[in-house]
């Protein structure tokens, strides 16, 4: 294959394509809060209802709040939530997995049972417990769902560092006599992001699926702040009268969703050989 | 994979000392469900109650004043330790008692189990469509490789995977209630008042949004496991010994296919839950998801303990008899602890 065909394949390959939209939002959730067309939080009541127009391209909703400025507004909330939840999991289960690895032994089946015990609850029922007791705000929600995916990349760190300790470069590095924080360092942890990294990229989805559902259910950033699950549960009453309140926030959920989706995807087809190629699978 | 083939050449004794180790998984997974609920409890009691935030304040709102703090800590035994308070409630639970619904005023258990009930319905006809058309389909798009329709398949699963069950649920309420005017927006009602034809009309959007995405979860994973099946060596071989391709699906692909397939299914049975609670919501169906969603806004803590209890179970059991039947599918999990 000539290199003008490689090239356009890996711009063409989910991963770029996946990647730009990501960038593009969130490029737009940054500048959002100011380029707005207008306030996104202030009422004018004779404009209310106003269906899509060049003025209001997403038309306008039952205070006569523009919804095109209040979902470019709102467009952080989403990233915020997929990205932030996938840090603080990563922040905690690979620490938690690595150590697991290393330790075995009491600690190892301490650690080992918790994260079955935190699997074996459903995942929105973690964060409706946490979110139910004290009011819910975006942190909440962030960590509630980060805290659903810690024990799942504890359980994938764990498992993938115990297939490297068993490798033939982690035993000369002991006989070389490297300790066990520098074998950690320069062997272990290496070796183990790739697989650690696809995990993740796969979850922001997911991260992002649970994070909009929790707000859709009021129980993430309040009103009026404009998350788009928000909007969405919001406008369920005037479905009939002005779809566009909620089709539009929908929409561009689903783009964004679609979007790390590919992404995820793409990350894992750029990475599995590597994975593969150390053999398991 | 030749676990079935070993079994003919079996010589007294093994089969007995088979079933033996059969018991002793089940019963090691029950004592291990057992463990999950009791750790459960102290979690759930655990949240509600530590967390920052007085109990007795957050059920009557910013307005309270310290007298109704007061009286309605003494009500609900809120000054006794916490290890008493716990004890209270766990030895009540396993009596059978879940406790009082703050709102309504009424035993929260049986509000629990008709919730429960209407859930189960929910939840049981998106299931047995789960299974069957994500195994289906996954079969189909595993023997249509690469055509069209296997296309397609993708970029639907693609699309029900990505896309929030939220959403599917208002566009569906807009094409089929708002604009066509084909079936019920929200709602539930009883089979005996509107006959059987109303009842079906109540439940239909519903159970098809709980069940896109997780039909799609569950085809994808069926068609690569298939495809994988599909061109090992004994395919290959029954093929060569002439067996209608019919059998070689049936006999040899779909039966290695399952068990994995299987553990997916409990591992869907928790987003199934999730999914409830939010399938509930956007279309007014009184279950159980939608009662704990009740429960958190009204700030009903016994109702919101006492349900999420018994979701939990649900989820637990769920897990436990994926794990069993995993176990029946694939012998070689059955033999003592290799599985862990």
């Amino acid at each position: 294959m000539s290199g003008a065909v490689l090239a356009r394949r890996r711009w063409a390959s989910p991963l770029w394509v996946g990647g730009l939209v990501v960038a593009a939002i969130a490029v737009l959730a940054v500048i959002g809060p100011w380029i707005t067309p207008y306030d996104p939080t202030a009422f004018a009541v004779r404009v209310r209802f106003v269906p899509p127009s060049l003025a209001h391209p997403f038309g306008t909703d039952e205070f006569g709040r523009d919804v095109f400025s209040r979902v470019l507004a709102g467009a952080h909330y989403s990233l915020a939530i997929g990205f932030g939840a996938m840090a603080i999991s990563v922040a905690a289960g690979v620490p938690l997995g690595l150590l697991a690895a290393f330790s075995r032994g009491i600690v190892e089946a301490a650690i080992m049972r918790a994260v079955d015990l935190l699997i074996s609850l459903p995942p929105i029922l973690l964060g409706l417990l946490i979110l139910a007791v004290t009011p819910p705000n975006l942190w909440k929600t962030i960590l509630a769902v980060g805290l659903v995916y810690i024990p799942i990349l504890t359980r994938l760190t764990r498992s993938v560092a115990l297939g490297l300790l068993e490798e033939d470069f982690v035993e000369a590095a002991r006989a070389r006599g490297e300790g066990g924080v520098s074998i950690l360092a320069r062997e272990i942890l290496p070796n183990a992001w790739p697989a650690i990294i696809v995990e993740s990229g796969l979850r922001v989805t997911f991260a992002i699926l649970l994070g909009s559902s929790l707000s859709f259910l009021g129980l993430g950033p309040q009103p009026p702040s404009s998350e788009w699950g928000l909007m969405i549960a919001e406008s369920r009453q005037f479905i009939d009268q002005a779809p566009w309140i909620g089709l539009a926030p929908g929409l561009c959920l689903c783009a964004l969703l679609v979007a790390v989706n590919l992404f995820g995807e793409g990350l894992r087809e750029q990475l599995d050989p590597q994975l593969r190629g150390r053999g398991d699978g | 994979m030749d676990g079935r083939h070993k079994a003919g050449h079996d010589v007294g004794g093994i089969a007995s000392r088979r079933r033996a180790a059969m018991t002793g998984f089940v019963l090691r997974r029950l004592l291990a469900v057992v463990g999950i609920l009791w750790a459960m409890s102290v979690l759930i009691f655990g949240i509600v109650h530590i967390l920052p935030g007085n109990v007795a304040y957050s059920i009557l709102g910013e307005y309270a004043t310290p007298a109704s703090i007061a009286a309605l800590e003494a009500r609900l035994g809120l000054n006794d330790p916490l290890a008493t308070q716990y004890w209270r409630w766990l030895t009540a639970m396993l009596q059978g008692d879940l406790g009082q619904s703050l709102t309504m005023d009424r035993p929260a258990g049986p509000v629990i189990f008709d919730a429960l009930g209407r859930s189960a319905i929910l939840a049981g006809i998106s299931f047995v469509l789960v299974v069957l058309l994500g195994i289906g389909g996954g079969v189909y798009a595993a023997t249509h490789k690469d055509q069209a329709s296997d296309r397609a398949l993708a970029l639907g699963q693609f699309l029900f995977i990505a896309v929030p069950d939220f959403f599917w649920a208002i566009l569906a309420i807009l094409l089929f209630a708002s604009w066509l005017h084909w079936l019920p927006a929200t709602g539930y009602e009883r089979i005996g008042q509107v006959g059987v034809m109303g009842w079906l009309a109540h439940l239909i959007l519903p159970v098809v949004v709980l069940s896109l995405g997780l039909t799609a979860h569950v085809s994808r994973l069926t068609r690569s496991v298939m495809l994988e099946t599909l061109e090992s060596r004994y395919v290959l071989a029954a093929y060569a010994k002439g067996l209608p391709r019919r059998l070689v699906l049936r006999r040899h692909a779909l039966r290695n296919a399952l068990p994995p397939t299987i553990t997916i299914l409990a591992i869907d049975a928790g987003i199934l839950i999730g999914g409830i609670v939010v399938v509930e919501t956007v279309f007014a169906y009184p279950g159980l998801g939608r009662l704990l969603v009740f429960a958190i806004e009204r700030r009903d803590l016994p109702l919101l303990q006492a349900g999420m209890m018994v979701l939990t179970a649900i989820y637990a059991v769920a897990n436990l008899l994926a794990d069993l039947s995993y176990a029946l599918l694939n012998p070689r999990i059955r033999y003592g602890r290799s599985a862990a």
